[in-house]
């Protein structure tokens, strides 16, 4: 049976980007692992030679032409962010002066 | 007005019996003066659908309008919708208001359907139950005490309380037919790729696929007729003609071959739930189709299966969410990662997160042939059970739901109880199958649904085969008590 423990968690959180308190950690863990459980089912059934299915009508990825279609919408996408100025998007600084 | 099917609504409109402003305003008086107990819109488009139903009364009286043109209609508010604030159920998206329309939304709004607004459902589609909503739960017609299913149970709502006659929905795992029987509606998952995806909010992309929620297979035939296209914006749309939908509706089904599945009839299953499917079925005998027993030996591994590759993909899909180009944001930021983690903690409900972190996990290194690649394998298996079956029979035919609408609350706190919900419905998901529900019975006043399954690209088909279920029967004809 899989178990996720509290400290497994973390780590988890942090590779989700999503913050998990200490406080929640065991609550979460809890519930994770009862889906884990439900799905554990899954080790039962007979796999050998049954080749992976990623698409329900089993077709490639159809390609386009690579050419340039859009047309230039910046100001559009851009009223809709939380933060822009001068046409770029605003974030914390990430490198020190 | 409301008491009539979208097809006698288009016929009238084409006739001038009244004109869609007319159609149109009086829906709008219904869900303002209704929609106060069902919760079943998160936003209404008055302003945009007067001035639309307007448009469509000009290309009426011209004489040469499409069927749907003055037809007032309402989108699951996971449609992008241009100009319209589409939430996806999400405080993340509360204030998106996108710059564009998805391609089944242009589609109906070219053929002169009317957009009363945006109903309500399961935050990004994740739910049975419409509970997980930022909007809050959305209560059924039927019974105000139980919940309407889920994810699309707005849309469910809306037309089972007759404030829209028609609406969009989208079904990863039932999410169309699972509402479509606790409601007493018609419900049509099309074949993976038939409708397109573009401008539908991700959640699971190998599995998504939008579809119809109406009172008839009559009706759910004229939507699809106009919502289906190839997009070549949707790297899944299928390059396939778009067949007339309505033309095989009146088409005899003597010597329809109807195959049951055993692993539908189990334990689980309530027996009220069973006796109207069996009713159901008897229906079809009456009209000359054949019955044999069949058997899906992987069904009890759907849920299962779908538990890893809807929590993978939708861990994927919503790593776009970012707090940086549009959505939510938290206040004061320490650093990057912090503007990220808090913006997804809280502009996230508990069970969307839930499946991120358990996506994450499948896909994490070190486990993800046990459970990723694993589950992807016994995908396979399932197509193949179903390959196998339509060897032997023209259609499947079974229970929607285990049950009728539960209690607001009674399942909330359990997920994998709510996971249960949708065991029957989970398993044509996953092989791209289309099918729908069609309302057969009443179990305590509430209503619970047929499941017919389809082969690929069937939906004339299947939509002939539960229309003629609906000249027999007046299940879908029924409307929920305290509806005037």
């Amino acid at each position: 049976m899989a178990t996720v423990k509290p400290t497994d968690i973390a780590k988890l959180a942090h590779l989700a980007r999503i913050a998990v308190s200490e406080e929640q950690a065991a609550d979460v863990a809890d519930r994770i692992t009862e889906v884990l459980n439900l799905v554990d089912q899954l080790q039962e059934a007979d796999t050998d030679g049954v080749e992976p299915m990623a698409h329900p009508l089993d077709t490639a990825q159809r390609l386009r032409a690579d050419q340039v279609t859009e047309t230039d919408q910046r100001e559009a996408f851009q009223a809709i962010a939380p933060a822009v100025e001068d046409g770029l998007y605003l974030v914390p600084r990430v490198i020190d002066e | 007005m409301h008491d009539q099917t979208m097809a006698q609504l288009a016929q009238a409109l084409q006739r001038g019996d009244f004109s869609s402003v007319e159609l149109t305003r009086h829906y709008l008086d219904r869900i303002q003066r209704l929609d106060s107990t069902y919760n079943s819109f998160i936003t209404v488009t008055e302003t945009q659908a007067l001035q639309q139903a307007a448009e469509a009364d000009r290309r009426l009286a011209q004489g040469d309008a499409p069927a749907l043109c003055g037809i007032p209609l309402a989108h699951k508010d996971l449609f992008c919708t241009d100009g319209v604030r589409t939430s996806c159920g999400s405080k993340m998206l509360d204030n998106f208001v996108p710059p564009y329309s998805a391609t089944l939304v242009n589609n109906l709004q070219t053929a002169g359907a009317v957009m009363l607004g945006k109903t309500n459902m399961d935050e990004f589609a994740m739910g049975s139950s419409n509970e997980t909503s930022y909007y809050g739960p959305v209560k059924n017609p039927w019974a105000v005490d139980c919940v309407p299913g889920g994810s699309s149970g707005g849309s469910a709502a809306a037309v089972a309380a007759r404030l829209t006659p028609g609406a969009t929905a989208s079904d990863t795992g039932g999410s169309i037919r699972q509402p479509a029987a606790l409601c007493g509606l018609t419900g049509l998952k099309p074949t993976y790729g038939r409708v397109s995806r573009w401008g539908m909010i991700a959640f699971a992309s190998s599995l998504d696929q939008a579809g119809t929620l109406t009172r008839t297979a009559e009706d759910s035939a004229l939507l699809l007729n106009t919502m289906a296209s190839f997009d070549p914006k949707d790297s899944t749309s299928v390059d396939q003609p778009v067949e007339d939908y309505t033309a095989q509706l009146s088409q005899p089904l003597r010597g329809l071959k109807i195959g049951l599945p055993k692993e539908y009839f189990g334990p689980g299953l309530h027996p009220e739930t069973a006796a109207a499917v069996d009713a159901a079925v008897k229906v079809y005998t009456d009209l000359g189709a054949s019955v044999q027993e069949i058997s899906l030996p992987h069904s009890h591994l759907a849920v299962p299966v779908y538990y890893v590759i809807g929590p993978a993909e939708c861990s994927a899909n919503l790593s776009r969410f970012d707090g940086v180009r549009y959505g939510y944001r938290c206040d004061d930021p320490a650093d990057l990662m912090d503007l990220y983690q808090r913006s997804r903690s809280e502009g996230f409900g508990e069970e969307v997160k839930r499946r991120i972190l358990v996506g994450t996990y499948a896909l994490s290194a070190g486990f993800y042939d046990a459970y990723y690649s694993k589950a992807q394998k016994v995908r396979r298996l399932i197509q193949q059970d179903f390959i196998d079956a339509f060897k032997q029979v023209d259609v499947i035919m079974g229970p929607t739901s285990p049950s009728p609408a539960f209690a607001l609350g009674a399942k909330s706190q359990d997920p994998v109880a709510m996971y249960l919900e949708d065991i029957y419905t989970i398993a044509t998901n996953l092989a791209g199958l289309p099918a729908l529900s069609v309302p057969c019975g009443l179990v305590d006043n509430k209503p619970v649904g047929l499941q017919i399954i389809g082969n690929y690209f069937a939906e004339a088909r299947l939509l002939n085969v539960a229309h003629q279920f609906q000249q027999e029967t007046d299940f879908h004809a029924r409307t929920a008590p305290g509806i005037d």
